[in-house]
């Protein structure tokens, strides 16, 4: 490993270490009501700590001149010193963020001055009771630096003016000294390579061996060194055990020698070296191990993703082949095959799982959100976050940063009332929203919940009918009404934030969410608040898929689209005047769209009495029936994507290989209803 | 025979900054996470000399370096605390608990062969 490496090393490390610190903070804030948790803050404190050392080593000293500041301010904190109160957990909160942002910084490179950061160092200050006027609050001197004791062999000679000569030096060692990992004779031997050395060893007081006393110390030296090194060299290599001896050195005289010599005998260590079996302390080994792991880099993981999938299809087709050539059920080859398939599925599920991660991360990103939305609406909000623990695959976390980020905001700006607003109606002056994560039937269940106002609903129809969303004497349910959110170009905030208002509308968090092969609901209730859930496939490798078969052509449907499947009466069908078809069912006519004639592989039929609907979800609860033939099998499949030879298709999500070795491609429901609704798509010409 | 020496950090950027220095010095290195995993490792490794940091979790230097000293035939082993804080107090309390050298991080490489080279000889 070079420095680069470890430099690397250190921001790898600087994630946990703040995510450590933010998840610290948050439940040192939740127990404040029941006292603090020495350990809790500890943990704070060492990770701040951990982030300074690794900074010094790196000289990264903004970065450790702003940790060293939150570190003492913590230390108060620990010490009982500093009360944590709400304004300190607030204070605490912002240094954690401005903490991140300066590693961030630091990694990428650039020493930009954060434009907070002497404030809130000096907010820090004050907090830890540190007197302002006491050179902290000054700029130039603001350079704290507990860290150059200069300890130096080989520095200059500054406390001496002599260079070399012959010293005396007698040495008496005290019992401590050796207790504490000391050797006389590495000492000596030390101090020989100064120079030329003659060392008397002084016995005189060494008992008889009855009454030997192994640890006390027995043993004096006299020594003459002869050396060219000034005198401060002496004093450090004695500098660790000054207070365990008795250490005299002075100047000699030329001509002084030592009358009686054992020069160069270095004395056995009175101590034994055998170490002996070690017994763990009971009570200071408590607390658990931290999991071992293994840092990975991500396009391995995806390569090896890459081969199981192909596995799976490889063991597939096997299958596939073992049918084909008629063995017999009940034939061991059958038995083997069987254990080769749940082991590859095995092996699948196993390979999957490296990539999913907790979702921890991203919900500590909300908190951070959350608590700057609410600053700058002037409101007061705290996220409590639930399921963090929750593993979904890396990719799924990473693009749902941006919707849940407005999701949040939305709900700081939107759903939470003001404080006076909150007051009045009886709720408590903090508004809580809440960020869940949970496995729910093989998909991912995120929840973003507030208790503040609820959607107000006229006022969405009334913004809905002067943007023309909605004709002015359209009758809407409540559902519906909530779903005009969703609509692209809605925006309810009649003057925008600086927050929610960036261009983003609840329109593209549900198209980002629906690329993910995901959906989003919404739920409000009037006066308590509002729910958004989001429902994730688990991993973005592979999909449930149905096989079905249009015009011949074998193609795969996510079933997570499918609502239900039905072969529909003639009579439920009806003509438009436009010529596209409706299906009526239960009460309500879906619109009808033939996939072998959108993707052009043979005209419009117009009887569906040989065909099967799929009844799909296609965005926005908007439902649709898409024909196809017959439905084979219902399966798992490996998803390979077709951008890095085809682009975007139309219509066509992926393509994926099936056990026969044939290609089938995956359908995109909204994309082909899309295509079949175009003014240029076949399903329109008629 | 080079001399062999734990190293035992919470960090692992301190760890690895500890093993590039002291390889590149000629000795044998061993890194421990904690306390109680210097502890474990000290039997195996029979290091010449243990270099450990203070602030730990689960146990901190303070604590190892006791239950290496409540140990006699370990008391010769020489044990250097690494530090952020020259503060005279940690150092008497590091003293107190038996350690034998302090070097004060972040460690220049210099410091850190000449204080082993004071406790060890090398």
């Amino acid at each position: 490993m070079d420095h680069a490496d470890i430099r690397e090393t250190f921001f790898t490390e600087c994630e946990d270490l703040l995510e450590a610190l933010h998840d610290g903070l948050a439940r040192i804030e939740y127990t404040l009501c029941i006292g603090m948790d020495a350990e809790t803050v500890n943990t704070v404190f060492r990770a701040v700590h951990s982030i300074k050392g690794g900074a010094g080593a790196f000289k990264l000293d903004q970065l450790v001149r702003f940790a060293h500041q939150f570190e003492t301010t913590l230390d108060a904190l620990r010490a009982g010193r500093i009360v944590a109160d709400p304004a300190l957990m607030g204070l605490l909160h912002r240094s954690a963020d401005q903490l991140s942002d300066l590693v961030q910084v630091a990694r990428a490179g650039n020493d930009a001055a954060c434009p907070n950061l002497l404030c809130l160092t000096h907010e820090l200050a004050a907090a830890a009771g540190e007197d302002e006027d006491n050179g902290d609050s000054d700029a130039e001197d603001f350079g704290f630096s507990p860290l150059s004791l200069d300890l130096d062999l080989g520095g200059s000679d500054l406390t001496s003016g002599s260079n070399g000569g012959r010293y005396a030096i007698a040495f008496s060692p005290t019992r401590a000294l050796y207790a504490c990992g000391n050797d006389t004779s590495v000492l000596l031997r030390v101090l020989s390579d100064l120079g030329r050395m003659e060392v008397r060893l002084d016995r005189s007081r060494l008992p008889d061996f009855d009454a030997l006393d192994w640890q006390e110390s027995w043993l004096d030296w006299q020594i003459i060194l002869e050396t060219d090194e000034p005198e401060h060299q002496i004093d450090e290599i004695f500098e660790f055990v000054e207070d365990l001896c008795r250490l005299e050195v002075s100047p000699l005289p030329e001509d002084m020698t030592l009358e009686e010599t054992e020069v160069g005998h270095a004395p056995e260590p009175p101590a034994s070296t055998v170490a002996g079996p070690l017994k763990k302390p009971a009570d200071e080994g408590r607390g658990s191990a931290p999991r071992a792991t293994v840092r990975v880099d991500l396009d391995r993981v995806d390569r090896l993703i890459n081969i199981v999938g192909e596995l799976v299809i490889n063991q597939a087709m096997l299958s596939q082949c073992v049918q084909d050539e008629g063995v017999p059920q009940r034939s061991p080859m059958r038995g083997r095959l069987d254990d080769f398939r749940s082991l590859a599925r095995e092996i699948q599920a196993s390979v999957m799982a490296i990539r999913a991660q907790a979702i921890k991360p991203l919900f500590q990103r909300m908190a951070r959100i959350a608590r700057e939305a609410a600053t700058s609406a002037g409101k007061q909000v705290r996220l409590v976050t639930e399921g963090e623990g929750t593993e979904v695959d890396k990719t799924v976390i990473e693009r749902l940063a941006d919707p849940l980020t407005h999701m949040i905001r939305n709900a700081v700006d939107h759903g939470i009332e003001t404080p006076e607003l909150r007051a009045s109606a009886g709720k408590s002056e903090t508004g809580m929203i809440t960020l869940s994560a949970a496995h729910r039937s093989g998909r991912v269940l995120i929840e973003v919940q507030d208790d503040g106002g609820g959607i107000n609903r006229p006022r969405v129809l009334e913004i809905a009918r002067s943007k023309g969303l909605v004709p002015e004497n359209a009758v809407l349910s409540d559902e519906e009404t909530d779903e005009l959110l969703f609509m692209p170009g809605f925006s309810t905030a009649s003057v925008l934030s600086d927050l929610s208002g960036r261009g983003v509308g609840m329109d593209v968090v549900r198209s980002t969410i629906e690329s993910l092969g995901g959906r989003v609901g919404i739920t409000s209730v009037p006066g308590h608040g509002t729910r958004f859930s989001i429902s994730l496939p688990l991993t973005l490798a592979v999909l449930d898929g149905m096989v079905v078969d249009v015009s011949g052509q074998t193609m795969v449907i996510p079933v997570s689209t499918i609502i239900e499947t039905l072969r529909p009466c003639p009579a439920d069908v009806h003509g438009l005047g436009s010529g596209g078809q409706v299906v009526g069912i239960r009460g309500s006519f879906v619109p009808i769209v033939d996939c072998g004639a959108v993707f052009g592989y043979r005209d419009p039929v117009h009887t569906y009495d040989k065909s099967v609907l799929l009844l799909v979800e296609t965005g926005r609860q908007k439902l649709c029936a898409l024909v196809v033939d017959a439905i084979h099998d219902q399966r798992q499949v490996v998803i390979k994507g077709l951008e890095t030879g085809y682009g975007d298709i139309p219509g066509i999500a992926a393509a994926t290989i099936l056990g026969d070795g044939r290609i089938a491609l995956i359908i995109d429901p909204e994309g082909l209803v899309e295509l079949g609704a175009s003014p240029h798509g076949p399903g329109s010409e008629l | 025979m080079p001399l062999t020496i734990l190293a035992i950090d919470d960090s692992r950027t301190i760890r690895e900054l500890l093993r590039e220095a002291l390889v590149r010095a000629g000795f044998q290195v061993h890194l421990a996470i904690d306390g109680v995993d210097g502890l474990e490792k000290l039997d195996a490794v029979r290091p010449n000399a243990v270099i450990t940091d203070i602030n730990m979790p689960r146990m901190d230097g303070f604590g190892f370096i006791r239950a290496v000293r409540a140990q006699p035939e370990q008391s010769a082993l020489p044990i250097i605390v690494l530090t952020t804080e020259s503060a005279a107090e940690l150092k008497s309390r590091a003293r107190e608990a038996g350690a034998t050298a302090w070097i004060v991080k972040p460690f220049d490489e210099a410091k850190l062969v000449s204080a082993l080279r004071r406790v060890t000889a090398a």
